[in-house]
């Protein structure tokens, strides 16, 4: 079979990440095959595509988080602003602090909201004093539509909040050092409808200073949101094992509308997944 | 009991199916829980008898000049256990002082930093091991090393080196079921903030291990503090009437005594008012204990609340 995935996007900004036939590994089980594909500045790309088929891990590469898993291995290139994540010397700490990433499960520490936020420039060296942490938490948590909620209650649990103004705090949290771009894992889909939406509207808000990429489970989640999207599907290869592929990547109303692939129509469509 | 009525029909719904022997499977329950009440009970009848009978003979000697009076084998009635209490006392502070740091942090190195391999998984077994080995052979151990090889006597210092040795495995296997607890969830958003792995160990991963670290320590020292056999095969002797030197290095080469050992001499006495002396002692020793309890309690309570 042919390497399915050519780079099959017009380049319609300038991109910050760029994969370029990466692979990635669990052992000896090839996880993801030859991926290519681009994450244009100030854009929302979403990651879609049924169980099993790559798209966390895929998106868990752009910021080695991968890394952590003992039997993960990459293969390939992941080009940020033109640098290879995946080259020798290149520290994943500092990769991490530049592409941020919000989980699916919102994750806050056992600490109060201010600690939450301020522990990641804490840990980073952030250069000013009292006054101006307190004016980046601020900062981070209006940027997170949050402000509003919990400027009173600064001093308590983040886990006392409920499970949307969570994420919202994780999705702070990670805008408080300052990142280039920001990575979703499935961040709504342990939310309602209604933390779903304010979550939504705060992804539309942020891609005007950030570059996003979001998994998501939901095909209308990723119509409403994104700019890009990349299909991923679980296929079985010769050997009979379960692969992730890249299907199509391409502009979403191309996506959602005009397909050029079959099993992309038929995922978008509903007829699987 | 009414059962419920049938349904519009006329026709129980799934009758045909399902024999429900509702007083059957309620009986069953029945005897399970009482079962259930009968094993609380023993444990407690058994406690409760063992501590009236003790309190009965201590009441005699349980007053300030129990506590502050050195031990004596001519006059029990003015036998008191100042020389063991604080021997006891001595020897755990710096027993923890030994062993907690070492424990937590070859927990932290085996959980965190050590490859997963047949090399730390034989580790694995063999510290769940050393748990249990009777605290008779950790004696022989700081016999031979402690006390005669680095030639430190039988001193406080060798004491609680040995009884650090004891107490190590339980501390390890706490601490290490504790940092597994950590979720995953927590150690990927310190991570995914750009935090090192120290950084994540030292601020995520060791303050929400404290509560799971401090219940092992509490099992621990609890051994420790009850412990003899150790203590009695290096030397410390059984009969003692003069403070640890806390001047000189801090106690540490004073000889001493211990509580449970105390307890074993004076039982092993003929006379009846020794017995009594035991049993007060007893009493001391299992209020001390409690108190500890208490305090490493309060403190993983401190370090738990957020969560």
């Amino acid at each position: 079979m042919l390497s399915s995935t050519e780079p099959q996007v017009a380049t319609i900004s300038q991109s910050v990440l760029d994969a370029q036939d990466v692979n990635v590994y669990y052992g000896s089980y090839l996880a993801v095959d030859g991926v290519n594909m681009s994450i244009p500045k100030n854009k929302v790309t979403a990651l879609i595509g049924p169980s099993g088929c790559g798209k966390s891990t895929m998106l868990r590469c752009f910021n080695r988080m991968n890394d952590l898993v003992a039997s993960a291995r990459v293969t390939g290139k992941i080009l940020y602003h033109g640098q290879n994540l995946y080259e020798g010397g290149i520290d994943p700490v500092e990769v991490r602090r530049r592409i941020g990433i919000v989980f699916q499960k919102p994750n806050p520490f056992p600490k109060s909201v201010f600690e939450n936020i301020a522990f990641g420039p804490r840990i980073n060296g952030f250069k000013g004093d009292k006054t101006d942490l307190a004016e980046l938490v601020e900062q981070s948590l209006r940027q997170a539509a949050l402000w509003d909620e919990v400027k009173d209650k600064l001093q308590d649990s983040g886990l006392a909040l409920s499970g949307g103004q969570q994420q919202r705090l994780c999705i702070a949290r990670t805008l408080a050092v300052k990142p280039d771009v920001v990575l979703m894992d499935e961040p709504c889909s342990a939310l309602d409808p209604i933390s779903t939406r304010r979550i939504e509207e705060l992804i539309e808000e942020l891609k005007k200073n950030y570059t996003i990429a979001i998994v998501t489970h939901n095909m209308q989640q990723a119509a409403r949101v994104s700019d890009m999207t990349a299909f991923f599907n679980a296929e079985i290869d010769e050997s009979g094992e379960r692969v992730g592929r890249l299907v199509e990547f391409a502009r979403t109303e191309q996506i959602f509308n005009h397909p050029s692939k079959k099993a992309t129509q038929e995922y978008v469509s509903g007829h699987f997944g | 009991m009414t059962g419920l009525p049938q349904g519009l029909d006329g026709n129980i719904a799934g009758s045909e199916l399902f024999a429900p022997n509702l007083e059957r499977r309620h009986l069953v329950g029945k005897i399970f829980s009482t079962l259930c009440l009968i094993g609380t009970s023993l444990g407690l009848i058994l406690l409760a008898v063992l501590l009236s009978r003790t309190f009965v003979q201590a009441t005699t000697h349980l007053n300030w000049g129990f506590i502050s009076s050195y031990p004596s084998q001519m006059n029990p009635s003015a036998a008191g256990i100042r020389s063991p209490l604080l021997g006891s006392l001595c020897i755990l502070v710096y027993t923890i002082l030994f062993s907690v740091p070492v424990g937590v942090g070859a927990a932290v190195y085996l959980e965190e930093y050590a490859p997963q391999n047949r090399f730390t998984k034989l580790l694995e077994l063999n510290i769940a091991n050393l748990a249990g080995v009777p605290s008779v052979v950790y004696g022989i151990l700081g016999l031979g090393l402690f006390v005669r090889l680095m030639g430190l006597g039988r001193v406080v210092l060798a004491g609680s080196l040995t009884m650090a040795l004891v107490i190590l495995p339980v501390i390890i296997v706490a601490a290490r079921e504790a940092i597994r607890a950590v979720p995953k969830s927590l150690r990927e958003a310190s991570y995914g903030l750009g935090a090192t792995k120290w950084q994540t160990v030292w601020n995520h991963v060791l303050p929400n291990a404290i509560p799971g670290i401090l219940t092992g320590v509490i099992i621990a020292v609890s051994r420790a503090i009850g412990d003899s056999a150790s203590l009695l095969i290096i030397g410390a002797l059984t009969f003692i009437t003069f403070d640890p030197k806390f001047l000189e290095w801090g106690g540490l080469t004073s000889q001493f005594t211990v509580l449970p050992l105390q307890i074993f001499f004076w039982i092993g006495l003929p006379q009846e008012a020794f017995k009594e002396l035991a049993a007060s002692g007893i009493i001391v020793l299992m209020v001390l204990l409690l108190s500890l309890n208490a305090i490493a309690i309060i403190i993983r309570n401190k370090y738990s609340h957020l969560n």
